[in-house]
């Protein structure tokens, strides 16, 4: 499955935002422009038919990839390519653009409140003009409706007539309308209740099955990413701390980020345990700390973290952007329980 | 614990939203009680009704909801039928609550330390200087560093997870006996949220507080509470001892959604699901409630709704224990 040809391939691709003040400010307060350096050079490739995951906390960055992965941000550097192509000469044609589609987390945002389910569902096979009669239309709607386990009935309703998790099967219906082949999840079950939650990453699982689909998925939720990916990158203010396979990254996760990451999510198992904090927070990413970014919680850290930029490196078969992996030093920090109770 | 009298107890609590279609019922039936140093949690979907037993508790239920039923008493003494003024006392000296989002429970116009000193002059019987020496002494303990620095500061200049400790201490201050505390970790990275779970821990240990923790995180549950509630369409369906609930629940309706929580520690091709959705409270469905999405339903369920049954281990409002049926 590795070896498929990739659907997505990202290089070196970076995202900054100017969030500077207002000019007449700067000049008040003589203080120059800011940047929000929300990517700041991160490569992958997922190849066609798996799932790529990355996981971080609120503001790492993972959902402004989300968004250059599908071309609703430019990047300020490197590149996407999708499926052989540039993202941007792709998105030029509506053929190309069909093939992909995006999942948004709120559901109750992303449909269009006047709008009745099955307008919402025909308008990517309207736009692109993947049906030549109205029959065709709502039976194609019909369908949809089906495959992810509503009934062609709700064609008619509107989307407040629906619960978090349906009008979340009604988004996924929407993206697939198109029949697309990479879809990008950006946490779309972090808003709803976890009963729902397990039934939407079970229709996730079988349409992908199903259709051959290729997602990269973004959350925030370890045991939900466990779930799904065949790889997962872990990132860290914008930058990726480990990409690894996903049973990789949970028997031996490398990165003391990752380590930290694991050791702090509480389990049902936890009954009566403590579980371990990572110190301090996430660093504002105007001012990233110098050198490797997370060394101010890092209980690995030396002179060299905190002066020279680590990159992502081969550690076995997962890849890790550590100056103590690099060095051997990591045994110092212990496994996380999750991995020593697989071990 | 058991021999201790409870500090909270909520009897046959019934909460009702006229509206012009008739009336909705949100909380039927409620019963629980807390004891001092106790955690209680408090777990369900969304629209189960926990927050809105925590704000009947505390007395903050939006108009028109009211309670119709059932009485809510602390220390012995009845406080659902308090007037405004008398129960604004209670509230933040005798219970003390931390909400989900510290944005909305701080006031961005003034500075941390004074809306701190504020509470503890109104609450407790200290002078201003006193006051301030004390809102940095749990601007302290609650992990704030550079405490007497920042004391001075306004919401606005801390972080999420700093804010969050603010509104912790701000609950704590005039030292309540419980504290009712509705997702206090939701909006929070898990890195962050570990820190002030750890927090509420220590301090309810060492002050004797009893908590009652409302919360969708079954994870924050398992680590945290004592015994735990789950609700379903306003009612309780199962309460007992977080580790019965949590690993061996009786009720199905427990038993499913602990069933749907991803597990971390392994890959499962399919998760166990819940199938269908909660019923709207228009819409309850008669006899028990899960009826409809229950794998195990019969006949009764659809009849009669269950109350609260020994269970063993726990009580669940659940046929499956009733002896009679058990007989049958």
């Amino acid at each position: 499955m590795a070896d498929a040809p990739p659907m997505l391939e990202v290089r070196d691709l970076a995202r900054h935002f100017d969030v500077s003040r207002p000019l007449l400010q700067r000049m008040v307060t003589r203080e120059g422009k800011r940047t929000l350096r929300a990517v700041d050079g991160i490569s992958f490739a997922i190849p066609k038919g798996t799932t790529l995951s990355l996981v971080g906390e609120s503001g790492c960055g993972k959902s402004t990839v989300a968004r250059l992965c599908v071309g609703l941000y430019a990047p300020t550097a490197g590149a996407v390519v999708f499926d052989g192509r540039d993202l941007a000469e792709a998105r030029a044609l509506a053929d190309q653009r069909r093939r992909m589609q995006m999942i948004f987390q709120d559901p109750y945002a992303s449909l269009n409140p006047r709008w009745r389910v099955g307008d919402i569902i025909a308008e990517p096979i309207r736009a692109f003009g993947l049906v030549h009669s109205r029959a065709e239309q709502e039976a194609r709607v019909a369908e949809l409706l089906t495959q992810v386990g509503l009934s062609p009935l709700d064609r008619v309703k509107f989307p407040h007539e629906f619960s978090g998790g349906q009008r979340q099967r009604i988004s996924i219906a929407r993206a697939l309308s198109s029949n697309p082949e990479f879809l990008v999840c950006d946490e779309p079950t972090s808003a709803l209740d976890v009963s729902v939650q397990a039934q939407i990453l079970n229709l996730m699982k079988e349409l992908q099955q199903r259709l051959g689909l290729t997602f990269l998925f973004i959350s925030h939720n370890l045991a939900v990413v466990r779930q799904v990916s065949d790889r997962i990158g872990v990132m860290y203010l914008g930058r990726l701390a480990e990409l690894s396979p996903a049973e990789t990254l949970f028997r031996r996760p490398r990165h003391p980020y990752t380590r930290a990451l694991m050791e702090a999510i509480p389990d049902l198992d936890m009954t009566g345990r403590e579980r371990i904090p990572v110190g301090g927070e996430v660093p504002s990413p105007i001012t990233p700390p110098s050198g490797c970014t997370f060394h101010p919680r890092c209980p690995l850290a030396n002179d060299r973290c905190k002066r020279e930029r680590p990159e992502l490196k081969p550690a076995g078969d997962a890849m890790v952007a550590c100056h103590a992996v690099e060095e051997g030093r990591d045994d110092a920090m212990p496994m996380p329980a999750i991995a020593r109770d697989a071990a | 614990m058991s021999n201790t009298p409870p500090l909270l107890e909520v009897q046959n609590l019934r909460v009702e939203f006229p509206t012009r279609r008739g009336t909705l019922v949100a909380l039927d039936d409620v019963s629980f009680s807390i004891s001092p140093g106790e955690v209680l949690g408090v777990v369900g979907e969304s629209g189960a009704g926990k927050s809105m037993t925590g704000a009947a508790i505390i007395g903050l239920l939006e108009p028109p909801g009211r309670i119709a039923r059932g009485k809510i008493l602390l220390n012995g003494k009845r406080i659902d039928n308090l007037r405004y003024e008398q129960m604004r006392r209670i509230r933040g000296k005798e219970i003390g609550a931390i909400f989900q989002d510290p944005l909305t429970t701080l006031n961005p116009l003034y500075t941390v330390g004074r809306q701190l000193a504020e509470t503890m002059t109104t609450h407790l019987p200290i002078g201003p200087g006193e006051a301030r020496k004390r809102a940095i002494e749990w601007l302290e303990l609650v992990g704030i560093p550079a405490a007497a620095q920042r004391i001075d500061s306004y919401p606005h200049e801390f972080s999420g997870g700093m804010r969050q400790r603010v509104v912790i201490a701000l609950a704590l201050c005039a030292e309540p006996k419980l504290i009712v505390a509705d997702e206090p970790t939701t909006a929070l990275d898990v890195s962050i949220q570990a820190q002030v779970i750890a927090l509420l821990k220590t301090l309810a240990r060492e002050k004797g507080t009893a908590m009652m923790l409302v919360t969708h995180d079954m994870g924050v549950i398992a680590e945290t509470a004592d015994r735990v509630a789950v609700m379903y369409a306003g009612r309780i369906a199962e309460i007992g001892p977080v580790r019965e609930v949590v690993k061996h629940a009786n009720h199905p309706y427990s038993a499913g959604l602990m069933g749907s929580i991803p597990p971390l520690d392994r890959r499962v091709e399919r998760l166990a699901q819940i199938d269908g959705a909660m019923p709207r409270l228009s819409a309850i469905p008669k006899g028990c409630a899960y009826n409809p999405r229950c794998p195990q339903v019969f006949d009764k369920c659809r009849e009669m709704r269950p109350d609260l049954i020994d269970a063993g281990t726990t009580r669940a409002a659940c046929w499956l224990f009733d002896t009679e049926v058990a007989r049958g």
